[in-house]
């Protein structure tokens, strides 16, 4: 027998695919380098602990300041809003769904569900600023027109999509078993539901609360929009105030030269963003690999 | 058990009976929200939503103000994101699946894979505006949009194709193997055929993901106001989620209702888009 022809194609092939999977590695390695070059420039002329704990950001103003505090404090006032209400509202709709709902109903809301986490951002700073702002004019005359509330809300409406179905699938592993060793011991469904699903769940529900706490983090439009574009420390909610990634976009709808220090806050600010949200994921990631009960 | 009321058998069903109406409501809320949301939207648009608007440029004056160039532009942005994004998630997704080991190189790309699914999409935008817009000097292009977006919709695609292909039963490929297959002609025969379902299914939510996405291309320099088609692919653009936010951005009453009109409209190519993804589910499924 003739030994086999080596085979060119099948070689060459496996490179080329290993090359498309690698492009992955490659986009965290050109975020980190592009972020860490400009952030770098940023801090030679900007010492690390004004960036940090400055309580004035005013980089297109004179004087100019550039504490990242107000920005802080602005993505964390809509990330606190909206998790009050993506959090209660996506538990309580997640236990319906998979505690009581029966198959009908939860084959008309899962897709309900995904139609909603379909909606592009965009779509819920429009419903923010054209229909919650007003609506909480009428019951808050002192709101702003552009105000932390109404974009805190709408993101909290925008995350739960996600929450709900993350609780609800940490709900679903739950074995049946459990829940029936409960009623025959003569529990009612909210003793069920409380005692023993949440808490055999409870993985699954703290990793979905992170994940939205990230999302929210890093939601650009509907905060660009509604929020408005004041970067002021304030406890207000119904004052406008801005978000690390509002800024972001106030900079880029203008037209900054590349070199300037304020091309260089864009980096500098993305910096931030990038760290803290990767933060949250991979925290994300490990609750659910780590703490995930298994049965048998 | 610690608790007074749990002896109270009345009380403890009556709460379990609220939890129940508790938890139905506040379903309920969530979806009536959606309703509320599309009805404002519509009742805002439909008037304004005709031949004339598909047809014309944006205009300062709001009964002359169209969404043409920003169909166009979104039309070519989404398939240059597919052209670019489709071929290299799949073979990601084969090379991941058929042909890597499990060593700490493959379990690092997809760890490295679910975390930039997670990353924010404005700071994409940071980096096609750095990389594509200033680096490579590709302005700002429809190239540049649809390289920053194709980077941003990869790993959404590559998780899908990854599922896709590991539900291809493993039969299927030793029955291949045995009569003497290649491994890239198993692939090509087998494996992507039966997992085409799948593939499709995530590549088309992948799409509308980048249909709908605003900031990044925001950041990138794509233009508020264009009064052009672009013909080729270094033209510069806009896209309907762009127009959308700058008629919402300004004061006047009547661009709010021009952006719920281009809304409407974007939102029917979105839905148009899942309903195909929950058909080709549906017949992947049924075999």
């Amino acid at each position: 027998m003739k030994p086999a022809k080596p085979r060119y194609l099948e070689n060459s092939l496996q490179v080329v695919f290993f090359l498309c999977a690698a492009i992955s590695t490659v986009t965290t390695a050109a975020v980190i380098g592009v972020l860490a070059m400009e952030t770098w420039g940023f801090l030679q002329q900007v010492s690390l602990t004004e960036f940090l704990f400055g309580t004035k950001w005013t980089p297109l103003l004179e004087p100019k300041s550039y504490g990242l505090l107000p920005l802080l404090a602005g993505t964390m006032m809509i990330v606190v809003g909206a998790s009050l209400v993506a959090i209660p509202i996506g538990v309580a709709s997640a236990i319906f769904l998979s505690e009581y709902a029966s198959d009908r109903a939860r084959s008309i809301l899962k897709p309900v569900l995904e139609i909603l986490a379909g909606i592009p951002t965009v779509v819920y700073g429009f419903f923010a600023l054209t229909f919650v702002t007003p609506l909480l004019k009428t019951i808050l005359p002192e709101t702003h027109v552009f105000n932390a509330a109404s974009a805190a809300i709408v993101v909290g409406i925008m995350v739960l999509p996600m929450v709900a179905s993350l609780c609800d699938d940490a709900f679903r592993a739950v074995p049946e078993s459990l829940r029936e060793g409960a009623y025959s011991l003569g529990a009612t469904s909210f003793e069920v539901t409380t005692r023993v699903v949440v808490p055999a769940g409870l993985s699954g529900v703290f990793a979905a609360f992170v994940l939205a706490i990230s999302r929210a983090i890093g939601e650009t439009m509907a905060v660009t929009l509604a929020a408005g574009a004041t970067p002021i420390l304030t406890l207000n909610p119904l004052e406008s105030i801005q978000t690390m990634t509002a800024y972001i976009v106030q900079v880029s709808l203008g037209d900054t030269p590349q070199g300037t220090l304020t091309y260089q806050t864009l980096f500098a600010v993305g910096s931030v963003l990038f760290l803290i949200t990767l933060t949250l994921n991979i925290a994300a990631n490990m609750i659910m690999k780590r703490y995930q009960e298994v049965y048998e | 058990m610690k608790n007074s009321d749990s002896n109270n058998l009345k009380w403890r069903h009556q709460k379990a009976e609220m939890f129940r109406y508790f938890c139905i409501g506040v379903t309920g809320f969530a979806v009536a929200i959606l309703a509320i949301l599309i009805y404002q939207v519509s009742v805002l648009g439909m008037p304004w939503l005709d031949a004339q608007f598909i047809n014309s440029f944006p205009s300062r004056f709001p009964e002359k103000a169209g969404i043409k160039s920003a169909l166009v532009g979104t039309l070519w942005l989404v398939s240059l994101t597919a052209a670019i994004a489709i071929p290299v998630g799949v073979l990601a997704a084969v090379y991941l699946e058929e042909y890597a080991k499990p060593t700490r190189v493959t379990e690092f790309i997809n760890i490295n894979i679910a975390n930039l699914a997670g990353v924010p999409s404005i700071v994409y935008g940071i980096l096609g505006l750095a990389i594509f817009v200033r680096f490579l000097g590709l302005e700002r292009s429809v190239l540049s949009g649809a390289m920053t977006m194709s980077l941003l919709i990869l790993p959404v695609i590559i998780i899908a194709a990854k599922e896709a292909i590991r539900a291809v039963p493993s039969s299927l490929r030793q029955a291949a193997y045995a009569v003497g297959a290649t491994r890239w002609q198993v692939i090509r025969a087998h494996v992507l055929p039966s997992a085409l379902p799948g593939i499709l299914t995530g590549v088309i939510l992948a799409l509308s993901r980048a249909i709908g996405e605003t900031a990044p291309l925001i950041m990138i320099g794509a233009l508020t106001y264009v009064a052009f088609v672009p013909e080729g692919p270094m033209d510069e653009f806009t896209a309907l989620p762009i127009q959308i936010f700058n008629w919402t951005s300004r004061p006047q009453a009547e661009f709010h209702e021009l952006a719920s009109a281009g809304i409407v409209v974007l939102l029917l190519v979105l839905l148009m888009m899942n309903a195909l993804a929950v058909y080709i589910r549906y017949r992947g499924s049924r075999k």
